[in-house]
């Protein structure tokens, strides 16, 4: 590179030095861990002691933050937008279920391995297909996959157990040693632990340099492959591993709820994830945390009063969360949130 | 008539039926997104609140079915311009989730709505008698709701032909679905063709309403329940254009009949088989562009 | 003889009745200073988008040192060694500068296949971005998102990231558009810095700029070649002339 006569005025080596590391500094800096970043997990271990009646909704919501945070790798940090992600979810939850009811496998652990590479094989080959392409297509795409997959389900009811699905999942101790009460607080924390471990793992992917390509590829998909960025395999890997998330995010639901039917796999469950994410907000790993405790509280709450107050509330918020978004009333949060390094870019 | 040639004349009429109503209900949704680009998931919810005006016409005040599905066509049209204006134009040029997920949470305020003042229980229109029974055609009888429903159909594909091709505002409207900032560089008023065409898409969708609810049953749920279908014939249609809607409303309905009637519970998979395959190979849709 | 940089053999491109790019067939020797003009909508970027893969052709080949790139894909390509800058920015506008550089370095050293090493950590690709950015005097921009700088300097990173590709080839589709003139110097001198084993060809209108640097020229008109020379050939020849008087008289007239 021919750097003879550079632009600017020459400087000493000692301020290049120092404008070249501070240049750097964000970049470098971004991954560590920050003092906010606990929060979640202060936040969860406390309304363990502070709600301990609540627990089995804690675990709920806790399994749906890990559904949330798969989705957040694909839509928020990819940047693709798809209709059918209750699919894995439902395919973990099957492998976990089937493990235990017909292999006979109880141990948690396992179930949660097999759920991961049933969902990702899923992933692997309907992503394989489907990420060539985008916008309503693959809206549709996904949708109609995920229903398809419902259907087959139905079709194969006497292995799947149909829409009355498949009950008695019962799983073996925590480490051959914690036993499951009927309010959930083994299950809480089981679960709690799960997420720890998963956010763990996608927030090293996040921050790894494919990472930065996955943002690359939803900032400027053509750029990229301008730049030689194998753009269609960088979205298949990604989305398999968000397939595996949402499938562990099943198994644990099918798990600590001993009870799994079709319904897993209903748009209502791709719908609500949807929603769950962006109203925490895309992209910083940890809206899945923020707008999955929000929906669920507010479910369990409004849906007290009557269903039609949470279907009102709930659309409301949504409206709420996009128009505020779209006139940029969250910016000067965002900014903040960005400034803690949290996450890449939106 | 031999029972194979039976059973095909009976796919066909029942499918054309479907096709017909999904065409009703999902041309206004082709329109709006090929001329704003604004994926309106809501507009099930207009094909609700229109069944269920008509379903008030009808049993409260009086009006005669036929009369009513016009008034129907007419106030839901009205009540879209003030969501257009206020709502919708709000999302022109947001991205496509955004717009997702704001149609998403209207539809879902729009059924809470309904749910609370007319109750989750399925509701059916009394029609006129002159509407009920069959037709007979040979050795063949047709249920007459079901030729009444593609009759109309026909007859909007025929006006919506009309206005498309041979009027000044089709050929406007398809300058701007087309090439929209050209239109509007040629002096369309492309803000005030769009707020027109979501009316009629609208008022479209509510007649759709109206018209199924014999057929379908109408509850809140309606909203939500054949959005689903309404997609698939967008994205298998084409969207922005009225012949794709209707080539992906024949190509989804009979094959989703033929489905059904070959199958039984298991046919109910053909339709998104079907889906997925053409736009595997078309994305566009089959007269979609780029 | 080493096979030249570039070597394109009667490229052609239809849409279905219209053909953008007929029988094109030139080739460009290593080390090179080449420049691409003619009219509007002669197919210039066609050309460009044809050579990267952006867009497949209808028949003919492309050849990259020899090597037969026909097939490949646009990334394919790029990897072999083709690197590109476009007509309007094609940046990641939300990102800082340095992140900008750092994908393109990533993806060349394949570093942006590990998905468990912090990017933080990956100083090679660091230390390269820095060194690209030093030399465009972008190092006190690297932190600001791209959509903060002028344009002038958005430009400069578009040509950053083409140059951390190291590129054997470099296409550069009218780098000096739409830079304000108190800025284009500082396109035009990074131009005429480029490494001189990097074959360089240019897209451009301003003719003081293709005159000062570029060694062969090559005219393009209706998606076919006009004729190709040295810039006193170009200059001096009679075609070229009226093709570009109309363009020149429209352009006084605004």
């Amino acid at each position: 590179m021919d750097a003879s006569r550079p632009l600017a005025p020459a400087v000493g080596g000692d301020e290049v030095a120092a404008a070249r590391s501070r240049a750097l500094a964000f970049l470098v800096r971004r991954d560590r861990y920050r003092l906010a970043e606990g929060l979640p997990w202060i936040a969860a271990i406390a309304a363990f002691f502070i709600f301990p009646n609540q627990m089995i909704l804690g675990g709920q919501t806790l399994i749906m933050i890990l559904f949330a945070l798969s989705l957040d790798l694909i839509l928020g940090y990819a940047g693709i937008v798809t209709l059918g992600h209750a699919a894995y979810f439902g395919l973990g939850a099957y492998a976990a279920a089937l493990l235990i009811t017909d292999l006979h496998w109880s141990e948690p652990f396992s179930g949660l391995a097999c759920a991961a590479v049933v969902a990702a094989i899923g992933g692997f080959f309907s992503g394989l297909i489907l990420l060539r392409y985008r916008g309503l297509a693959l809206l549709v795409l996904t949708l109609s996959t995920t229903i398809m997959l419902q259907q087959f389900g139905n079709l194969f009811r006497d292995f799947t157990g149909g829409y009355d699905g498949i009950p008695g999942i019962t799983i073996a101790p925590l480490f051959g040693r914690f036993h499951y009460d009927l309010y959930g607080h083994t299950y809480y924390l089981y679960c709690l632990g799960v997420l720890f471990v998963a956010s763990f793992v996608v927030r090293r992917i996040v921050y790894s340099p494919f990472g930065q390509a996955l943002v690359g590829i939803r900032e400027n998909d053509a750029r990229m492959h301008a730049l030689g960025s194998p753009v269609h395999w960088r979205l298949v890997v990604a989305y398999t591993i968000s397939a595996a998330v949402a499938g562990v995010a099943g198994a644990l639901f099918a798990q600590t709820n001993t009870l799994v039917t079709l319904g897993v796999f209903d748009f209502d469950q791709s719908a609500a994830v949807l929603m769950m994410l962006i109203l925490g907000g895309a992209g910083w790993l940890y809206g899945g945390f923020v707008g999955a405790t929000l929906y669920m509280v507010l479910q369990n709450e409004l849906a007290k009063l009557s269903p039609e107050f949470w279907q009102f509330g709930i659309g409301a918020l949504l409206i709420a969360v996009v128009l505020a978004n779209r006139h940029r009333l969250f910016g000067r949060f965002a900014r903040r949130v960005r400034a803690l390094g949290f996450g890449a870019k939106p | 008539m031999p029972p194979v040639a039976n059973t095909i004349v009976s796919i066909l009429f029942d499918g054309l039926a479907w096709a017909m109503f999904l065409f009703i209900m999902s041309v206004g949704l082709s329109v709006t997104m090929g001329l704003m680009g604004v994926v309106n998931l809501a507009h099930g919810a207009f094909a609700m609140a229109g069944g269920y005006l008509v379903i008030t016409a009808t049993a409260k005040w009086g009006v005669p079915f036929l009369p009513s599905l016009l008034i129907t066509f007419v106030a839901v049209g009205l009540v879209s311009v003030l969501l257009e204006r206020s709502l919708y134009s709000q999302l022109y040029g947001a991205s496509e989730l955004d717009q997702v997920l704001l149609t998403i949470g209207l539809t879902f305020m729009v059924i809470a709505i309904y749910t609370y003042f007319y109750g989750p229980q399925p509701q059916s229109i009394r029609v006129p008698s002159y509407l009920l029974g069959e037709l007979h055609l040979g050795d063949r009888s047709f249920p007459t709701y079901r030729v009444f429903l593609i009759v109309v159909g026909a007859a909007l594909v025929a006006v919506l032909w009309y206005g498309f091709e041979g009027t000044k505002i089709g050929a406007m409207i398809r300058a701007a679905v087309d090439n929209r900032r050209m239109a509007q560089s040629v002096g369309i008023n492309v803000d005030r063709l769009f707020t027109m065409t979501f009316a009629v898409g609208s008022g479209l969708a509510a007649l759709g309403g109206g018209l199924a609810s014999q057929l379908l049953g109408l509850t809140p749920s309606f909203a939500v329940i054949y959005l689903v279908f309404f997609l698939l014939v967008v994205a298998v249609g084409g969207s922005g254009s009225v012949w794709g809607t209707l080539a992906g409303a024949l190509v989804l309905g009979i094959s989703d009949t033929a489905g059904k009637y070959l199958f039984a519970d298991a046919g109910s998979f053909v339709i998104y088989a079907v889906a997925v395959l053409i736009l595997l190979v078309r994305p566009a849709g089959l007269y979609g562009r780029e | 003889m080493t096979a030249p940089a570039l070597e394109i053999e009667k490229l052609q491109r239809s849409f279905g009745a219209l053909t953008v790019a007929n029988n094109i067939s030139f080739a460009l020797p290593r080390g090179g200073r080449y420049a691409l003009i003619g009219p509007n909508g002669a197919g210039k970027t066609t050309l460009v988008n044809l050579i990267t893969g952006r867009l497949r052709a209808s028949a003919g080949k492309v050849l990259l040192e020899g090597d037969d790139l026909t097939a490949l894909s646009q990334a394919a390509r790029t990897r072999r060694g083709i690197a590109r800058t476009f007509q309007v920015n094609q940046l990641f506008r939300g990102l800082t500068v340095l992140e900008n550089v750092y994908l393109a370095i990533g993806e060349r050293t394949n570093a942006c296949n590990r998905l468990w090493r912090s990017a933080g950590k990956e100083t090679a690709v660091l230390d390269e971005a820095l060194d690209h950015l030093e030399s465009l005097a972008l190092v006190d921009d690297a932190d600001k998102p791209v959509r903060e700088l002028p344009y002038g300097r958005q430009r400069l990173v578009e040509i950053a990231i083409a140059l951390a590709q190291r590129p054997k080839l470099l296409l550069l589709d009218e780098p000096a558009a739409g830079v304000p003139s108190s800025e284009s110097h500082l396109i035009l001198d990074v131009i005429s810095r480029l490494d001189p084993d990097i074959t360089v060809l240019i897209i451009e209108h301003d003719m003081d700029l293709v005159f000062r640097f570029a060694s062969r020229i090559i005219v393009l008109v209706a998606g076919e070649v006009l004729t190709e020379g040295s810039p006193d050939e170009i200059s001096a020849d009679e075609r070229v002339r009226s093709v570009y008087l109309g363009e020149r008289r429209e352009d006084r007239h605004g």
